[in-house]
């Protein structure tokens, strides 16, 4: 019993003198586990700036994960779209919103290299796409606008099961003006088949790619 | 005793593993010296740990590792960081301090005399390529809508760029580097002609009035630079019809997204038009204009690129005109043109920071041109004295343009660029006059030119661009060295001024040669002081400035030939611009105000002495406004262009000297045009199709223009010179298939 308990202690202590030498798995997956969630809750753009930089510090150290350049892009593109908030939408802001753009681009790209025709990848490279063309819709949106349609048509053949891709174009077509093609029942309707394939979704692991279902939520809720 | 031992053991072990778990705190504040930098990610090289600065540039965080690690701060704009630091037992506090990276977001340009129309610089284009062609006043064509900028002069009477007191000879226009000739359709008396080329093929324009760089040459006043557009986003095809033109087109994107090629035909019949909105002209043959154009373009690697545009184009027209010289009779004039052009541009990394950039275009150009008399039941006279109103202008020009540049980043956004450029241009023109008898002419040119130029960034707020250009021409056998110099200073975030120096040659115009007597290069010197200010969708700039022009060409009328003889004139321009863009006030409308003073002499061609050109007016200015309603998906567009009275003047000759025997201003110019683009299909997902429908109106108040007096061989009668028809009324629908062209197609057709 003595024996059991002092192993337990010396087993226990070397845990704690040599933390890098444990398996890098775990530690990689606790700091992703406690990271992970915020993606579904923060809406801050600093917030998410400083999330981004986390999940970038985790990817800058592994080097050969795909997941964290990928929340690393996805929380800085999210922080471009809080830019958007209250301003004049055919106006453009480039110039507020390129830096977040740009630097989610270059994240993703580093995403994609370690893990070429992802499904998840490509939602938010269509993400991407967006969000620079609000900045400078009347210049750009015969460039970005075909991209953001190509990433997302792309995202949907690689996995027609990703919830995210019905949940993009659900919220396109619930926030676009209808003049423009927007239409908030069926955007109503494509949420509903989002949170459909959320339901029988199966994430790969506990820190793989399950945002979003809350957001699909909200919205067919007639919330913004 | 063992277990003792044991404990001591455990003991021990315990007390080294609180110290290791010990978590050190490491924290410190991020300055770029001035203030606070905010938002720069900190982090343990390797490690998962780091932090954020706050709006203070303070940033904390606690670690649990132990030993030598870096410490690397980023942030946008500014160059990473690095430090190595020892972590131990001890918190560890830091001041760091980020160095600013010339970057081309945050660096100054330098803008003097400059307008780009480009997305490429958001914080400099003052104008958007899509502004170009859907300003109302501009027809469609390149040229109208930098009439609205400062610096152009309003004038309708003939084609070209009118800058700063220059002569439309004075400006030249590049694609992709190299020079156009034959920019403009074939002149014809009195009415203006279109640019040649499609706004839509370009993805930036530069329009310089002044002070422009080293590379470009030959242009005493004005440089007009447009790059051509690279891969298409997608294959698509597309048709347009309108009241006077029916064109159809496509353009095909290899599946691999590296190549694509394309073609656009069109067949332009004013017949209609002119039947409906009734000519000052009287025509037996309506214009009709024949044009094809074909493309290609392949990534030769990742970031190379060779381009290919071929254009073919057929034109002809014949009208007649009451005569001035002659009542009762009618003047004759026919033209028929055929005009081949062709552009290979290519660009490539070549590795080590260095660039190339090489050019080549061909033009063939031929004009048939006739003129001659009719009574008034149509048949061809020669009247006594006026024999030479009959005549017969064949002219044909092969012109041959290449140029090469070498580019070298240096430090940062620093670069040296270095090049030359060869001109060949030969002519020949056969002039027939009443009797039958041929005069022909032929002038061969060679222009060698050497240049190099450097960009130098000494900081994100000050940056300078020096070059120098040495030609020699064949023709005049002679050399030139042409220094240039720009620098720019960054006020504050988004506001700089910028100061330009240059001197410019050019040619005597071939028009005027060949000539018995020894001439030189005619020269300009600029000197332009801006102030520009860009910030959250508005923008401001003024510009002051003061050219001088020395050894002006000075003319004679020998044997039905104006001679350039000799290089004594001279003149100058001063004056003060302003424009205003603003986006941001109303939503969804955008416009621009821009105003132009100028005051400008010159003694050149016959002049007797130095007066204001006819082609100067001392205040003009433009107002565009562009409302896009989206409720109804129209784009509404207005633009008003005025010009103060022009000066007009008849010049005689005596038998030994020109004298003015008449002199005098037009009235104002005023001109509202307006134009209405309905997008139904716009911001649909992903239709198949795109229509567009346009309506624009010319003058729509319908007010009296007069562009200048046109007088009697003798100069005894006097005649307005005014557009052809009041107003002008424009209906078209463009379609385009497989992908979203909207604007594209809306301009096509303008």
């Amino acid at each position: 019993m003595k024996k059991t308990v002092f192993i337990l202690i010396v087993s226990l202590v070397s845990v704690a003198v040599f933390p890098q030498s444990s398996p890098p798995g775990e530690k990689y997956t606790k700091a992703m586990e406690k990271l992970v969630p915020s993606i579904d809750t923060l809406w801050n753009g600093d917030g998410l700036r400083d999330l981004s930089n986390s999940f970038e510090r985790i990817a800058d150290a592994e080097k050969t994960q795909w997941l964290p350049y990928y929340y690393a892009a996805l929380a800085r593109v999210n922080a471009g779209y809080t830019l958007l908030n209250g301003s004049n939408a055919m106006g453009g802001n480039a110039d507020k919103t390129d830096p977040d753009a740009k630097k989610a681009e270059e994240l993703l790209n580093k995403a994609e290299e370690l893990s070429k025709d992802n499904s998840e990848i490509f939602v938010v490279r269509k993400m991407i796409a967006i969000l620079y063309l609000v900045g400078d819709p009347m210049n750009r949106y015969m460039t970005y606008g075909p991209a953001a349609s190509q990433a997302l048509e792309t995202a949907r053949k690689l996995n027609p099961e990703n919830p995210r891709v019905y949940l993009q174009e659900g919220l396109d077509k619930y926030t676009t003006p209808e003049q423009y093609g927007g239409n908030k029942e069926e955007g109503k309707k494509i949420l509903e088949e989002a949170i459909k394939k959320y339901e029988a979704f199966k994430p790969e692991s506990s820190i793989h790619p399950n945002w979003g279902l809350n957001l699909a939520k909200r919205f067919i809720a007639g919330g913004q | 005793m063992r277990l003792r031992r044991k404990a001591l053991v455990v003991l021990i072990l315990l007390a080294f593993a609180g110290f290791a778990n010990a978590q050190v705190t490491i924290s410190g504040r991020v300055t770029d010296k001035k203030k606070p930098v905010a938002g720069a990610s900190v982090s343990l090289k390797d490690t998962y740990d780091g932090a954020t600065t706050d709006s203070s540039g303070r940033f904390s965080f606690k670690t649990m590792e132990k030993g030598e690690f870096t410490l690397l701060v980023t942030y946008v704009n500014y160059k990473p960081y690095e430090q190595k630091i020892t972590v131990d037992k001890n918190p560890v506090d830091i001041d760091i301090i980020l160095k600013e990276e010339i970057t081309e977001l945050s660096a100054v340009t330098v803008s003097a005399g400059t307008f780009e129309a480009s997305d490429r610089k958001r914080s400099t284009a003052v104008l958007d390529p899509i502004d170009i062609v859907t300003t109302a006043s501009a027809n469609g064509d390149i040229t109208g809508a930098l009439k609205t900028l400062p610096g152009t002069q309003q004038v309708g009477e003939s084609e070209g760029l009118y800058v700063r007191g220059g002569t439309a000879a004075e400006t030249k226009t590049f694609i992709d580097g190299t020079l156009v000739n034959n920019f403009f359709y074939s002149s014809v008396p009195n009415i203006a002609q279109f640019s040649r080329f499609s706004p839509f093929i370009f993805k930036g324009t530069v329009f310089s009035t002044g002070g422009y760089s080293a590379l470009y040459g030959q242009a005493l006043s004005s440089a007009l630079i447009l790059e051509s557009i690279d891969l298409p986003d997608r294959s698509s095809a597309n048709v347009g019809i309108s009241v006077l033109s029916l064109d159809a087109g496509y353009q095909n994107l290899a599946k691999d997204k590296k190549s694509s090629w394309g073609f656009d035909c069109s067949y332009t019949n004013l017949g209609l038009a002119f039947a409906v909105i009734k000519q000052k002209q009287d025509y037996s043959t309506v214009p009709i204009i024949h044009n094809l154009d074909a493309n290609f373009r392949i990534k030769t690697s990742r970031t190379g690129m060779l381009k290919y545009y071929g254009y073919f184009s057929n034109s002809k027209q014949a009208f007649t005109t009451p005569s001035i010289d002659s009542l009762g009779y009618k003047d004759k004039f026919s033209l028929n043109n055929t005009n081949l052009y062709h552009n290979l541009a290519w660009r490539e990394n070549l590795g080590l920071r260095w660039k190339l950039n090489a050019g080549f275009s061909y033009t063939n150009n031929k004009d048939d041109i006739s003129g001659g008399m009719q009574d008034d039941k149509k048949n061809d006279v020669v009247l006594a004295g006026l024999e030479f109103k009959k005549f017969g202008l064949n002219r044909k020009g092969n012109y041959f343009n290449g140029k090469l540049v070498f580019e070298r980043r240096l430090k940062g956004l620093s670069a040296i660029r270095f090049g030359s450029e060869y001109n060949y241009s030969n002519d020949k023109i056969i002039y027939t006059s009443f009797n039958g008898q041929s005069y022909p002419g032929s002038l061969t040119e060679h222009i060698n030119a050497l240049f190099a130029e450097s960009d130098i960034y000494l900081t994100n707020a000050l940056a300078a661009k020096i070059g120098g250009r040495f030609e020699y021409s064949s023709v005049l056998k002679k050399t030139n060295f042409a220094p240039r110099i720009s620098v720019a200073y960054k006020l504050a975030k988004g506001t700089q001024a910028s100061l330009a120096y240059g001197i410019f040659y050019q040619n005597p115009e071939t028009r005027y040669l060949p000539s018995p007597y020894a001439l030189t290069f005619m020269k300009a010197t600029h000197y332009i002081a801006q102030f520009q200010r860009v910030v959250n969708q508005q923008s401001f700039r003024a510009e002051i400035f003061y050219k001088k022009y020395d050894n002006l060409e000075k003319t004679m009328t020998t044997t039905a030939q104006e001679t350039a003889i000799n290089n004594n004139g001279f003149g100058d321009a001063k004056g003060i611009e302003f424009f205003w863009r603003d986006k941001k006030t109303i939503k969804n409308l955008d416009y621009w105000i821009s105003y132009s003073y100028l005051d400008t002499k010159r003694d050149f061609l016959n002049f007797p002495y130095a007066i204001t050109p006819n082609f100067a007016a001392k205040h003009t200015s433009s107002l565009v406004v562009k409302k896009f309603v989206q409720k109804i998906k129209m784009n509404l567009n207005v633009a008003y262009n005025y010009a103060s009275g022009r000066p007009y003047y008849n010049i005689g000759f005596d038998g030994t000297n020109y004298k003015f025997t008449d002199l005098g201003k037009i009235p104002d110019y005023h001109n509202v045009s307006f134009a209405i683009n309905y997008l139904p299909f716009i911001g649909k997902q992903n239709p198949k199709a795109f229509a567009v429908y346009v309506l624009s109106v010319s003058n729509i108040f319908n007010i009296k223009q007069t562009y200048g007096y046109q007088y009697s061989y003798d100069g005894s009668r006097k005649e307005a010179i005014t557009p052809t028809s009041r107003m002008f009324v424009y209906i078209g629908v463009f379609l385009s298939f497989g992908i979203n062209r909207s604007d594209e197609v809306i301009n096509n057709g303008l």
